[in-house]
């Protein structure tokens, strides 16, 4: 609902809301020069001594006004000529034009009314209110996507503009939504949904009739600061029954020209308050700092347009096709899907195609989406669910866990979980267990037990399909081929090979950047911009199922670097390892967000095994800024496979690299890489201390000694590996 | 003239003013190159001792603007929500405002006076910018105004 709302405001207004920030970010600039360029008035001058001095300038004096940045101005008479300018309150002496500006005039226009009068004002006020609805349902999703109000600048998975988007949105949205909001106030008073009567004094009863008395002998004048000063009108020359009006902070009244003396007076209402802060809110004058600030996020506006438009753009190409989807209250087969990358939803659309093919109504639906009361025809439900991490829910799978343990009542159709995952992860399809745990727990009934498919395999998901068809009744033949991005020819540069002497032949291969397609220069993505830690999916010949290696380089660096080690039988890697200058594989890249070393100050602790090396080497060859970086370099024999030796070795000369640690385990004095984290227990301590970030990567065992090492070291200071992974200081990339 | 007397006449000009005894007017206000946003007017009807008998025309909608029209605004009172039929359009920098009006007989030459008050956005209101005595002889004679108004006249 909350990203139907999102997309659809934001994709019909997107061009007006583009202009209207602009223009208010560009109107956000004036009340600040304005404030800068004001001589604040000395707290004791009184309106009595300002407007004696002014007249004395010009006798023919009208009205002096008091913006709310400080700025006085005086408008007047010579004769039959009006003349007006900007006073110093010190002197008294003119210091500028008072007329409008009009650039600023131009822009307040645009801005309001598109130069379209009213209707342009309706235009307006319909973006506020789109404004509105994107920043309310915008602040649900990136709660959502974070895990929750409280996780508000918690660490985020996605990339792209995806990213970017959520990113500047979870800075800019209290702004965007402070300045929709007043926006709309402001529509609703000048179309009188909300009418202020606002009385000003009554007219005064009785005048004295004299005039001629001094504007400094005026009592009524001198009681009143110029500090709260809004504005003293004059009465009508040679008119002895009219009065001075003055209006202040505090409200409006009369004073006798003859006496000095206050004839009425009425406060300003609440209602005329509650409107002047709103006004005050919305276009910082008399706020100048809080109005730049809304400037600055509004600018935000442009680039969430785009990026919002991008995003919509490249789900919808990666979405499989889903139609025709049978509306979810008819549908008799609910099939709910907990996806990160986007793989998942392919398997769900293969099954979905399936089981309409034999005859059944199917409504997919993310799990995030899950509302069981809207199922009124269901007969059952399937969910298909990846992990995320260490059992996680997945993206499209948030809050589903919570949901249902709440649920009233469960529905009466039974369920079935298929689990997605790697095997080689210790918390293999981890979150698809907690599913079908918590279903059991609420006496959900099981139409089948849990099963799982290990990495995208075709032949374990045909396998559970037929299963699945025997329990319904029906045949179902589910042949699924994961759909892949497209892949580029990459071109290998130079190869380096170690570690034969000790039978783990590894290879650092470089290849070249391929060219990009005006597509990929515009959306991103291909091989437009990557960092270490990021993946590359190399397609072997002969098969369909991708290998993924994590990069040693960035885009900046250009060029694309992996470490390969060749495996006994592997396809991939053998393939990699007989490579050649010139030759050329299959490959895509994969963005991986959650290991990137992110731009910071704080300290890194690179932990790495073998050719896990690689992205960590990568971390410390993009590190320009020089942050403290200290390695962990585990490995066999320093004369054997010492991947990166000499480059690293030019990384701690010119300070990329601040420590280096390494642990041969067939040295002389064996030594693996989580003895040598003990070994410095102190100096991770304080780096931690520091809020450094902890990266890991290579095999799982070495990664388990790591954490095991970690976590003793840590006990002393009250930390645990647990809290650190928490706050996204420490991160796994284990294969 | 006395107070009742003038009382007395107003209700009868007001009560006569049919196709007899009145006579439309056009009242004209040129505006000077201000330099500002579209003005907001009042143009209105004082009687000889200065107070407000009635509108005849307010150019410019949004009432929440309409208290910058100050002695119009203070002198009119309630009378302000009785003004549907004779406003109209905001009137810009160096622009006419052209109106015509039914204006009894009776009031010519009686002591009664025009007047247009006027304002704009971040600009100084302007009470009374034009004030004309509402007389025979002054009809289709062009006056100066003030602040916003360049020439006022009244006439057939």
């Amino acid at each position: 609902m909350m990203r139907i709302v999102h997309r659809w405001a934001g994709l019909v207004l997107a061009a007006l809301l583009v202009f209207t920030a602009l223009g208010g970010a560009a109107l956000s600039i004036f009340p600040a020069l304005e404030s800068v360029q004001t001589r604040q008035p000395d707290r004791e001058l009184t309106v009595a001594d300002l407007a004696a001095r002014v007249q004395t300038a010009h006798p023919g004096l009208e009205q002096i006004r008091r913006e709310p940045s400080g700025r006085i101005s005086a408008w007047w008479f010579e004769g039959d000529n009006p003349g007006s300018a900007v006073i110093d309150p010190a002197t008294g002496r003119e210091l500028a034009n008072a007329d409008p500006d009009l650039v600023r005039r131009w822009i307040t226009n645009l801005h309001r009314s598109l130069f379209l009068g009213d209707g342009g004002r309706v235009a307006v006020a319909a973006g506020a209110m789109a404004m509105l609805l994107l920043s309310l349902s915008g602040a649900f999703l990136v709660a959502r996507r974070t895990g929750g109000w409280r996780h508000w600048f918690g660490p985020l998975r996605d990339s792209g503009a995806r990213r970017v988007h959520t990113e500047l949105a979870r800075i800019a949205v209290l702004g965007l939504t402070l300045s929709s909001a007043t926006a709309l106030w402001m529509s609703a008073e000048t179309f009188e949904f909300i009418v202020f009567d606002e009385v000003g004094p009554a007219a005064p009863a009785a005048v004295s009739g004299r005039s001629g008395l001094a504007l400094a002998e005026m009592e009524a004048l001198r009681a009143v600061s110029v500090a709260e000063l809004r504005e003293l009108s004059f009465p009508a020359p040679d008119d002895p029954e009219d009065v001075f009006t003055l209006t202040t902070d505090r409200g409006a009244g009369h004073v006798d020209q003859g006496t000095g003396l206050l004839l009425g007076w009425r406060d300003a209402g609440l209602t005329q308050r509650v409107s002047e802060t709103i006004y005050l809110l919305h276009t910082g004058q008399g706020a100048a700092l809080l109005g730049l600030l809304l400037g600055l996020l509004a600018l935000s506006v442009p680039a969430l347009a785009v990026t919002g438009l991008m995003v919509w753009l490249s789900a919808r190409r990666d979405r499989p096709r889903l139609a025709p989807n049978a509306p979810a209250a008819q549908a008799e087969t609910i099939l709910l899907v907990g996806s990160e990358g986007g793989s998942t939803w392919g398997f769900a659309a293969t099954l979905a195609q399936a089981l309409r093919d034999a005859g059944q109504s199917v409504h997919v639906a993310s799990m995030a989406n899950f509302r069981s009361a809207v199922h009124r025809r269901a007969r059952r439900f399937l969910i298909l669910a990846a992990t995320y991490g260490e059992g996680d829910a997945p993206a499209t799978a948030k809050g589903f866990l919570e949901r249902l343990r709440n649920l009233k009542e469960v529905p009466q159709a039974p369920v079935a979980v298929l689990g997605f995952g790697d095997r080689t992860f210790p918390a293999f399809c981890a979150f698809a267990h907690a599913v079908e745990d918590a279903a059991r727990a609420r006496g959900w009934s099981l139409l089948m037990p849990l099963d799982t498919i290990d990495r995208q395999s075709s032949q374990d998901f045909a396998r559970w399909g037929r299963r699945l068809g025997e329990v319904l009744g029906i045949p179902l033949e589910l042949s699924h081929v994961p759909k892949l991005p497209p892949l580029e020819a990459l071109t290998l540069l130079e190869r380096r090979d170690y570690g034969a002497t000790v039978q783990v032949p590894m290879s650092i291969l470089r290849f070249a950047i391929p060219r990009a397609s005006l597509w990929q220069r515009v959306s991103g993505r291909g091989f437009q911009r990557f960092e270490p830690g990021d993946l590359l999916g190399i397609v072997p010949e002969g098969s369909t199922v991708p290998r993924l290696y994590s990069l040693a380089s960035g885009s900046r660096d250009g060029f694309i670097e992996i470490v390969v080690r060749r495996q006994a039988g592997g396809l991939a890697s053998g393939q990699l390892t007989r490579l050649e200058a010139g030759q050329t594989v299959q490959g895509f890249l994969r963005r991986h967000p959650g290991f990137h070393a992110r731009g910071s100050r704080a300290p890194l602790i690179l932990i790495g095994a073998g050719t896990g090396v690689g992205p960590l080497a990568g971390f410390i060859r993009s590190n320009r800024p020089r942050r403290p970086i200290h390695l962990f370099f585990g490995l066999r024999h320093p004369d054997a496979d010492y991947l990166y030796r000499d480059e690293l070795s030019h990384w701690r000369d010119d300070g990329r690299l601040d420590h280096l640690t390494v642990a041969a385990s067939r040295a002389d004095q064996p030594q693996y890489v989580q003895d040598a984290v003990r070994e410095h227990a102190p100096r991770i301590v304080d780096a931690i201390r520091q809020g450094a970030r902890v990266m890991v990567c290579g095999g799982r065992e070495m990664a388990r000694g790591v954490a095991e090492a970690l976590s003793d070291i840590l006990a002393p200071a009250g930390l645990t590996p647990a809290m650190l992974k928490a706050g996204g200081r420490y991160v796994e990339d284990i294969y | 003239m006395n107070k009742l007397a003038s009382c007395l006449l107003l209700s009868s000009a007001i009560a006569l003013s049919g196709p007899v005894a009145a006579r439309p007017v056009m009242l004209t206000a040129t505006l000077k190159n201000y330099g500002g946003d579209g003005a907001y007017l009042a143009l209105y009807l004082t009687d000889a001792n200065g107070d407000y008998v009635r509108t005849l025309w307010v150019a410019g909608k949004k009432s929440k603007y309409h208290k910058h029209l100050t002695d119009w605004y203070r002198a009119a009172g309630s009378d302000r929500t009785r003004i549907d039929g004779i406003t109209g359009a905001s009137v810009g920098a160096g622009r006419n405002l052209e109106v015509t009006v039914d204006l009894a007989d009776a009031l010519f030459d009686a002591g009664y006076a025009l007047n247009l008050d006027a304002a704009a956005e971040d600009m100084p209101e302007s009470p009374r910018d034009v004030s004309v005595p509402l007389t025979t002889s002054g009809a289709g004679k062009t006056v100066a105004g003030r602040r916003y108004v360049a020439s006022f006249r009244y006439g057939p």
